[in-house]
C-alpha cells in the first residue's frame, strides 16, 4: 500500500514491480502472484492499450506457423491446449480451418497437413463441399481445406482475469495512467522508480526487489532507461476490420504464405478480418486507414466473397513487437514470432528482466519463464501454478464477453435495470460492478476505461447513443459531479471515430449522419468554447 | 387483395417528407398547386425541435445570423443560403413558423439574433426559431432565473442533475430533482413519447403537476424534458403552467425525441385537409420522364402507384433519409441519378479528428442545382426541365456543424416552389 513521504511523494513498496498492462505484463502478474509474491503493475494508458488490444483475438493452434516455423507452432499448440483448459470462460473452441482458393499455389497446400504432423498439430482433410458446408460463406472456388484446432480468445476478460485474481491472491495493485520517469539504481540493482500519474500529474515512487519490462512494443524504450542497450525490436503495424455480425463459425485462415487479409476470426457476435503488416519507425499517432481497409478487403474477397457487401463497424490496428533479426522481410512478416527474456546482467543489472516479442497464445509461457527467472532471483523455490490452476470467474471481469450482459439481463429480469447501451444491451447494473469493484476501478471513472471493461460502445453504434446515457447515468449516481462527464464523452467518441473513419461507407453512412447530428446538433460537443447557456451568454 | 396499378395526376410532386418536403407541400399549397407528397418521415423524428438558420461556423457561435449568412456570401458563394436573397429568406422562414402556429404548433417568430436555446448536456444552441413550448428556457437562461429541472425515474439519457452540474457555474440559481411519472412508478424505463401521450389526459395533468409541486422549493420556472402533450401541445402547456404556478419549458431529449414526433403528425394530420395528396411511409423507387411531364413511381403493399405531375421536388434528404448512398468508390444520389459533387477520394470524406471545427468533407457532398433549383446533370446542364431539388441534399453545405438546416429547407423550398409554378399550365 502507499505511504506519502515527506517531500510529498507517493511511495510504494512491493517486491515485484511490473511495467506494462497488456496480457504479457498481467500475464507475470498472476503467475508470480500464485507464487506468493505481492506485485505492482504500472501501465502509461490502461489495460491493452498496445498489442494486447490490438489483435484479432485468435488462439493459434500452431497452423499459422507449421509451414515457416515449427518451433512457434509446436509452442502454440502446446500453449493454446493448456489455456483452452485453465481460462475456458475467455475462450471460443470454435475451431478453424485452412483453405486454398482458385489462384493459391496448390502444392504449398498439399504440403500443409505433413507441416502439422510434424508440429503435433491435429489436421483433418475436408472436401471442398465438406468445407462449403461447415463454412457456408466459403468462396465456391475452394480446393483444399484443412481444419486444425483453432480457437477465438477474449484478450480483455484474459486480462482482467489476470489483475483479478493478483489482486485477490496477494493483495497485487495495478496503476493505470502511470508512467515510468526514471530509475534509481545503484550498485547494479534497481532500488525505485520514479513514475508520474498522467492524470494528475503527481509523482509517485515505486521501491521493488524486482523490476520486470513487459511493455511490449515500448520494451526498448524502458529498458533504455534502466541503461540497457541490448533489446532491439521491429515494429510492425496490423490494421484489422470488425464486421457488424458473425460471418463463420470458426476462424478462416487462408492457405498459403502469410499475407494480407488471410484470416477471420470470429469475436463472439463479430468477426474480424485481418491483418495487414507494415514496418513502422514510430509508435505514436497509429491508426487504421482507408487503404488498408480496403487492401485487406480486396485480399480478403477471394476466400469469403461476402466480404464484399459486409457491414463492418470499425477498424483498428496494433503494433506487432517483434524480436530484430536481419532476414525479417519489407514487411516483418519473415521476423520472429518468438520471444526472448533478457536477464541483463551483460548490462550490468541484477534485478531487470525484460520480455520482448512472443504472442498472445503464448503469453502464459512466456509469464512462466519470466515467473522462474524472477522467482530465483528472488532465492525462492516456487513452482509456475499456472499452468494447473484456472483462471477464476469474477463477476467484475466478464462483461467484456460478447452476449453475457443480455444473458445475465434476461435471467436476472429486474425491470428497473435499465438497458444504457442498447447495442450491446449493457444495463446499469453492469456499469455499477464496472465502476465499483473492476480491476482498476477509479473514483471518476472515464468512459473510455468503463468501455475497455464492457462491451460499451462495442455494438453497431459504435458508442454514440450509450456514451450519452452512460454519462448520465453516472452523473445520477454521483460518480460524476462537474463538467467532467462532457469532457470524457468528447474523448471517447473522438477515440471511436478513429476506428468507424476507414469504414464509413454503406449503412454506416446513415449511422454516422444521425451520430453527428447528435452529438453536436443535441450536444453541443464541437463548440470550441463552452456556451454554458447561463446569464452569461 | 388484388394488387393492381393505380395511378394518379396532380400537378406537383414532392419527393421526400422531411422539413424540405414539407415546407415545400406548405408551399406550393399556399400558391393554390396542386400538390401530392410522399416519403418516409422517419429522419423528422430526430430533430430538437429548434429550427436553426445559420449558428455555427468553426466552431464558433453565431449570434447574428443575418450578418452570418452576410459574411457567408464571401467565403462560401456556392452555399445554399449564400445564393438566396434575405427577403425570400425571411419570407420562407416566417412562413413556415406562422403556418405551424396558425395549425396549433406554436414557433416564435424569426428574429434578428439567434436564440440560445437550451440542450440536454447544458451547452446551448444558437438557433432562430424555437417551439413556445420551450422559449421558457431561452428566457430563465438569460436572466439567471431560479430554475428547477426535473427529471424522471426509469428515463434514460436525461438527468437533471447532468444539467445542473454542466450549467451552475454560469447558472447559479438551478436546481434538480427526480420525480416519478403517473403510472410509471416502477422504476422501468419510460419512454418520452408514452409520456408525452399520457399528459393528454387532464387527469394526469393533474397528477404530475401535484409531484412537482411536491418539490419546487423556491423555484420560480420549471424545466421538464419535451413531454408535454403529442398534439396541442400548447395547450397542455399552458394548463401545466397553470397547474404548477410557475412558468414552465421543455428541453430536447435524445432521439426520437416528442418535437420532432409533433411536427410529423402534425403535417399528416392537417397538410391533407388542406387539399395535399399525402402518401406517407413509403419512398419512390424511381422517377421517369414523358412527354406529359414526370412520373413518380411507389409501391405499397397493395401493389404499384403511379404519380404523373407537372413537375416534381426532389428533397429526399442525405445518407439518413436514403436520398444519398455511398459505397467504397463514391456518393451517389438514389433517385434520379443525378451527379453528386463530392471528395475525389473516400480518404479525404472525414478528418482525421471527429470535432474538428471545420467538419468534414463529405458533408458538403451533394447536388448541384441552377438558379431555378433544378439538379445539374454530369455537363452542368438541367436534368431536366421540370425537375428541381430543395433541402439538405444540396451541396455545399454542413447543416449539422453550421447548424444550418431548416434555413435551408424552408428557403430552397420556397426557392423550388416557386421556380416549379412558372412551368406549371394553367
Amino acid at each position: 500500500m502507499s505511504t506519502i513521504d515527506p517531500a510529498g511523494t507517493k511511495t510504494y513498496d512491493t517486491e515485484v514491480l511490473i511495467i506494462g498492462g497488456g496480457v504479457t505484463g498481467t500475464g507475470i502478474m498472476r503467475d508470480l502472484a500464485l507464487r506468493g509474491f505481492q506485485c505492482l503493475l504500472v501501465e502509461r494508458k490502461d489495460l491493452n492499450a498496445g498489442a494486447s488490444g490490438g489483435n484479432h483475438g485468435l488462439l493459434h493452434s500452431g497452423g499459422r506457423y507449421a509451414s515457416s516455423d515449427a518451433e512457434t507452432a509446436a509452442e502454440c499448440r502446446m500453449e493454446s491446449d493448456i489455456i483452452k483448459r485453465m481460462a475456458p470462460e475467455c475462450i471460443d473452441d470454435c475451431g478453424g480451418l485452412f483453405v486454398a482458393v482458385e489462384g493459391d499455389d496448390p502444392a504449398f497446400a498439399e504440403r500443409f497437413p505433413e507441416h502439422c504432423a510434424k508440429a503435433g498439430i491435429d489436421c483433418q482433410s475436408l472436401s471442398p463441399q465438406e468445407a462449403r458446408k461447415r463454412e457456408p460463406q466459403l468462396s465456391d472456388t475452394v480446393f483444399a481445406a484443412y481444419v486444425v484446432p483453432d480457437a477465438s480468445i477474449d484478450p480483455f476478460h484474459i486480462t482482467l482475469g489476470n489483475v483479478h485474481h493478483a489482486q485477490q491472491l496477494t493483495d497485487s495493485t495495478y496503476l493505470p495512467h502511470t508512467e515510468v520517469i526514471e530509475f534509481d539504481i545503484a550498485d547494479g540493482t534497481i532500488a525505485s522508480a520514479l513514475c508520474r500519474d498522467l492524470r494528475s500529474g503527481e509523482s509517485v515512487r515505486i521501491s521493488a526487489k524486482q523490476v520486470v519490462n513487459a511493455s511490449g512494443a515500448w520494451a526498448r524504450n524502458i529498458a533504455q532507461l534502466a541503461g540497457c542497450t541490448d533489446v532491439d525490436l521491429l515494429y510492425v503495424k496490423g490494421t484489422l476490420i470488425v464486421s457488424n455480425s458473425r460471418l463463420c463459425n470458426g476462424v478462416v485462415n487462408r492457405l498459403r504464405p502469410p499475407g494480407d487479409g488471410d484470416i477471420l476470426v470470429p469475436g463472439g457476435t463479430v468477426s474480424l478480418l485481418g491483418t495487414t503488416s507494415d514496418k513502422v519507425d514510430s509508435l505514436e499517432g497509429l491508426r487504421p486507414t482507408v487503404d488498408e481497409v480496403d487492401h485487406i478487403l480486396n485480399e480478403g474477397m477471394p476466400m469469403l466473397p461476402v466480404l464484399r457487401d459486409t457491414r463492418f463497424i470499425r477498424a483498428f490496428c496494433g503494433v506487432r513487437p517483434l524480436l530484430q533479426s536481419s532476414d525479417a522481410g519489407m514487411d516483418g512478416r519473415k521476423a520472429s514470432r518468438g520471444f526472448q527474456l533478457f536477464d541483463h546482467e551483460d548490462q550490468g543489472l541484477k534485478n531487470f528482466t525484460s520480455l520482448v516479442g512472443g504472442k498472445l497464445t503464448t503469453y502464459r509461457l512466456m509469464a512462466e519463464k519470466t515467473g522462474d527467472l524472477v522467482t530465483r532471483r528472488m532465492g525462492k523455490k516456487a513452482p509456475c501454478k499456472s499452468a494447473s490452476e484456472p483462471l477464476p470467474a469474477g463477476d467484475s471481469v466478464r462483461w467484456t464477453e460478447p452476449g453475457y450482459a443480455p444473458r445475465f439481463w434476461y435471467r436476472r429480469n429486474d425491470p428497473t435495470d435499465a438497458i444504457l447501451c442498447e447495442c450491446e444491451m449493457v444495463p446499469r447494473s453492469a456499469i455499477d460492478e464496472i465502476v465499483e469493484t473492476a480491476p482498476g476501478a477509479e473514483s471518476h471513472m472515464t468512459l473510455r476505461a468503463i468501455g475497455l471493461r464492457s462491451r460499451v460502445g462495442k455494438g453497431t453504434c459504435q458508442g454514440s447513443f450509450c456514451a450519452a446515457r452512460v454519462s448520465s447515468y453516472l452523473y445520477d449516481s454521483d460518480v460524476y459531479s462537474g463538467v467532467e462527464g462532457r469532457d470524457h464523452m468528447r474523448d471517447f467518441l473522438a477515440e471511436r471515430f478513429k476506428g468507424l473513419r476507414p469504414v464509413l461507407w454503406g449503412k454506416q453512412m446513415p449511422q454516422m449522419e444521425l451520430a453527428e447530428a447528435f452529438h453536436c446538433g443535441l450536444l453541443g460537443l464541437d463548440f470550441k468554447k463552452e456556451n454554458g447557456s447561463g446569464s452569461s451568454s | 387483395m388484388k394488387r393492381e396499378l393505380r395511378q394518379y395526376t396532380t400537378q406537383v410532386t414532392v419527393i421526400g417528407s422531411g422539413l424540405a418536403g414539407f415546407a415545400a407541400s406548405m408551399f406550393a399549397l399556399d400558391r393554390g398547386i396542386q400538390t401530392a407528397q410522399i416519403g418516409n418521415t422517419g429522419a423528422v423524428a430526430y430533430t430538437t425541435g429548434y429550427f436553426d438558420l445559420l449558428g455555427g461556423d468553426g466552431g464558433e457561435v453565431i449570434d447574428d445570423p443575418w450578418r452570418g449568412i452576410e459574411a457567408l456570401r464571401k467565403t462560401e458563394p456556392d452555399h445554399p443560403l449564400s445564393r438566396i436573397d434575405d427577403k425570400d429568406i425571411r419570407t420562407a422562414f416566417s412562413k413556415f413558423t406562422e403556418a405551424l402556429s396558425a395549425l396549433g404548433l406554436g414557433y416564435t417568430q424569426p428574429g434578428e439574433n439567434n436564440l440560445m436555446a437550451l440542450l440536454p448536456g447544458g451547452i446551448a444552441k444558437p438557433t432562430l426559431s424555437v417551439p413556445k413550448t420551450m422559449l421558457g428556457g431561452v428566457e430563465a437562461a438569460s436572466k439567471g432565473a431560479q430554475t428547477l429541472i426535473v427529471d424522471f425515474i426509469g428515463l434514460q439519457g436525461f438527468s437533471a442533475k447532468e444539467m445542473v452540474a454542466n450549467l451552475s457555474s454560469s447558472w447559479p440559481g438551478l436546481g434538480a430533482e427526480t420525480v416519478a411519472f403517473p403510472d410509471m412508478e416502477s422504476g422501468a424505463s419510460v419512454y418520452v413519447e408514452v409520456m408525452a401521450r399520457s399528459l393528454e389526459v387532464a387527469e394526469n395533468q393533474k397528477r404530475l403537476a401535484k409531484r412537482i409541486k411536491a418539490v419546487l422549493g423556491d423555484s420560480k420556472v420549471v424545466g421538464l424534458p419535451a413531454i408535454l402533450g403529442i398534439h396541442g401541445s400548447d395547450v397542455v402547456h399552458a394548463q401545466m403552467e397553470k397547474l404548477i404556478g410557475v412558468p414552465v419549458f421543455e428541453i430536447p431529449t435524445m432521439p426520437p425525441a416528442v418535437p420532432g414526433i409533433r411536427l410529423r403528425e402534425l403535417f399528416e394530420g392537417t397538410l391533407p385537409d388542406k387539399g395535399l395528396m399525402l402518401v406517407p411511409q413509403h419512398k419512390a423507387n424511381r422517377i421517369d420522364l414523358n412527354e406529359d411531364g414526370i412520373i413518380v413511381n411507389l409501391e405499397d403493399s397493395f401493389g404499384e402507384i403511379q404519380i404523373q405531375s407537372q413537375a416534381a421536388i426532389l428533397a429526399t434528404g442525405r445518407f439518413l433519409s436514403g436520398g444519398l448512398a455511398a459505397d467504397r468508390h463514391g456518393v451517389r444520389e438514389t433517385l434520379a441519378g443525378i451527379p453528386v459533387s463530392q471528395p475525389d477520394n473516400r480518404n479525404d470524406w472525414h478528418n482525421p479528428d471527429y470535432f474538428d471545427a471545420g467538419g468534414h468533407p463529405i458533408n458538403r457532398s451533394g447536388i448541384e442545382v441552377d438558379g431555378c433549383y433544378r439538379p445539374l446533370d454530369a455537363n452542368g446542364n438541367p436534368a431536366s426541365e421540370r425537375l428541381f431539388a430543395a433541402g439538405i441534399v444540396l451541396a455545399h453545405q454542413d447543416w449539422i456543424r453550421q447548424r444550418c438546416g431548416a434555413g435551408i429547407s424552408f428557403a430552397s423550398a420556397y426557392k423550388a416552389v416557386e421556380a416549379a409554378s412558372k412551368i406549371l399550365e394553367a
